[in-house]
């Protein structure tokens, strides 16, 4: 990844021949350091607008989440924040480094649990240094023991775990998550919260978080950005005022939940639900 | 979800138990059944002596053979052109075929052409092979290359057309160089189909050197074969055919056991 200076106005595009440099964000006033800065940006594929206006800024530390219809183009939001596609129109700035966990399987099959979590640190040189930072992250995500184990030896949780680790072991700052925990079955999914929940109390990152469950949305964001339709844009954004984390029940987190579902034309905002 | 690493393994050695014993004494029961059928079969004249030989003569045949060191001799021989064809096929095969498999220009140029040699039988060539290389080890050599080198092409160049993009994704995230992208994220997301390539042309190969020595050799098991009917010895030719079919899954078991290695598995526990 290049390195990105404070102050940059345009987006620079990633520079996959360079291994990560092992300097980290110098800190600068509040203004200038936003992880992001989004001013009118447009994406379009062909014919097809995806994204149309989107301007919005994220602050560093935040906890953003984007929700939206089906195939209105979260996916495509999150690929122009991690500059892997670029915007049509307007403008991203970025400033951070940025580690993505994606919607599959992102974990090497063919590498250990261990080995998985060393690429997120390979900007360190000494083994040792490196060897600490793994142990590290495996006494975090509780799977001491099965450093050696294979991605295809794990459940689907653990292996999220891992995959959650292997993010937050290196120096980014910021986490790019594209439904992280859309394939797992709805209990592992409620403990999946928790556990980023806690792994981000102890590796503070901005996180943006794309995902279809509105409830996760309203459980662990700072900030909701719901998306219209496509061509998508920004219907409403909801601010979540308690503190992290929080219960799935928290009065907040069940009111945030209805305001989303009634923005996506689910829920009539009386509490009848009109359909799935 | 599935089952964690160590209770899957506890598992599966508690069902492993019995089968071992089933895959060891039932393929035992049905050889000994081949033998005996056979061994009516010539007792009962249904064919000339000249037609079928015994199975006590086969194995009287054997013994001489192995005495003699001829046997020997010739699957040294055999072993040596097809470890010489088939190595050159997979040194050149696998590195074409993870080229074709990224770049879509040679690939699309390519392809035809590879696809063709793949379907023209290498033992066509064989007149070919005389003519530019005489008889001996280069021209049967040549024919077990131009067998093994476009499937094992096509093999490699398939498996990684059909990496994952997120793979990718992920090598960039992380920073991967190039290089270090290919010995870490592109030739270990091929391997399990590589390995399964090259065990089914590693049977091509063994298949082609007996048939290339049958024409084009002045020693090795095909050119004894050849030899063994030319001399109207059918007890031999039996030893050369039993000795090439179990040489064949020989072969096949050792390059099975590559599917062992740990860094593979995941390719075959879908």
């Amino acid at each position: 990844m290049g390195i990105r200076k404070v102050g940059d106005t345009q987006i620079e595009p990633l520079d996959s021949n360079r291994r990560r440099p092992p300097v980290s964000l110098t800190a600068v006033d509040s203004q200038s350091s936003r992880p992001f800065q989004l001013t009118r940006v447009g994406r379009r594929f062909g014919t097809v607008e995806v994204l149309q206006d989107i301007s919005v800024a994220i602050e560093p530390g935040e906890f953003v989440a984007v929700v939206g219809p089906s195939g209105c183009g979260k996916t495509t939001l999150l690929n122009l924040l991690s500059g892997y596609e670029q915007p049509s129109a307007g403008v991203v700035e970025r400033r951070g480094q940025v580690c993505m966990v994606y919607q599959v399987d992102g974990l090497y099959p063919w590498m250990t649990v261990a080995e998985n979590i060393s690429l997120g640190v390979r900007h360190l040189a000494s083994a040792d240094e490196r060897r600490l930072h793994i142990d590290d992250m495996i006494r975090l995500i509780e799977l001491q023991g099965f450093e050696n184990h294979y991605p295809h030896q794990l459940s689907g949780g653990m292996r999220q775990r891992v995959e959650l680790a292997r993010a937050l072991a290196g120096n980014s700052d910021i986490l790019l998550m594209d439904e992280p925990f859309s394939s797992l079955d709805y209990l592992t999914r409620l403990r999946m919260r928790q556990e980023l929940a806690h792994l981000l109390h102890e590796r503070p990152r901005t996180v943006v978080l794309v995902t279809h469950d509105i409830e996760e949305a309203a459980q662990l964001a700072d900030r909701v950005i719901v998306l219209t339709g496509r061509p998508a844009q920004i219907r409403r954004e909801l601010r979540i005022q308690t503190a992290r984390p929080r219960a799935l029940t928290h009065a907040e987190v069940v009111s945030a939940t209805r305001i989303i579902l009634t923005e996506l034309g689910i829920e009539d905002g009386a509490g009848a639900i009109e359909g799935a | 979800m599935r089952v964690t690493g160590a209770i899957g393994a506890g598992l599966r050695e508690m069902t492993d138990k019995p089968k071992t014993i089933k895959s060891v004494v039932f393929p035992l029961a049905v050889l000994g059944a081949l033998v005996g059928i056979w061994t009516l079969v010539w007792a009962a004249g249904v064919f000339h002596v000249s037609a079928l030989p015994s199975p006590l003569s086969v194995l009287r045949a054997f013994e001489l053979e192995i005495r003699t060191g001829r046997l020997c001799n010739d699957l040294i021989i055999s072993l040596f052109r097809v470890s010489c064809g088939f190595s050159l096929a997979v040194a050149l095969g696998i590195p074409m075929g993870v080229w074709l498999g990224q770049k879509l220009t040679p690939r699309l140029a390519l392809l035809p052409i590879v696809n063709f040699f793949r379907n023209l039988s290498s033992l066509a060539w064989i007149p070919f092979a005389i003519l530019w290389f005489g008889v001996g080890d280069a021209s049967t050599i040549f024919l077990i290359f131009l067998a093994a080198f476009f499937p094992v092409v096509l093999a490699t160049m398939a498996a990684v057309s059909s990496i994952p993009t997120v793979y990718s994704r992920v090598a960039h995230d992380y920073g991967l160089s190039g290089v270090e992208k290919l010995i870490h994220v592109t030739l270990p997301a091929i391997m399990p189909q590589v390995i399964t390539a090259l065990r089914v042309t590693a049977g091509l190969s063994w298949l082609v050197v007996v048939a290339a020595e049958m024409v084009a050799g002045r020693d090795g098991l095909g050119f004894a074969v050849m030899d063994a009917r030319n001399g109207l010895r059918i007890d031999l030719l039996l030893v050369e055919m039993i000795t090439i079919g179990l040489i064949g899954v020989a072969i096949d078991s050792v390059l099975a056991r590559l599917t062992n290695i740990p860094s593979v598995r995941w390719g075959y526990e879908r």
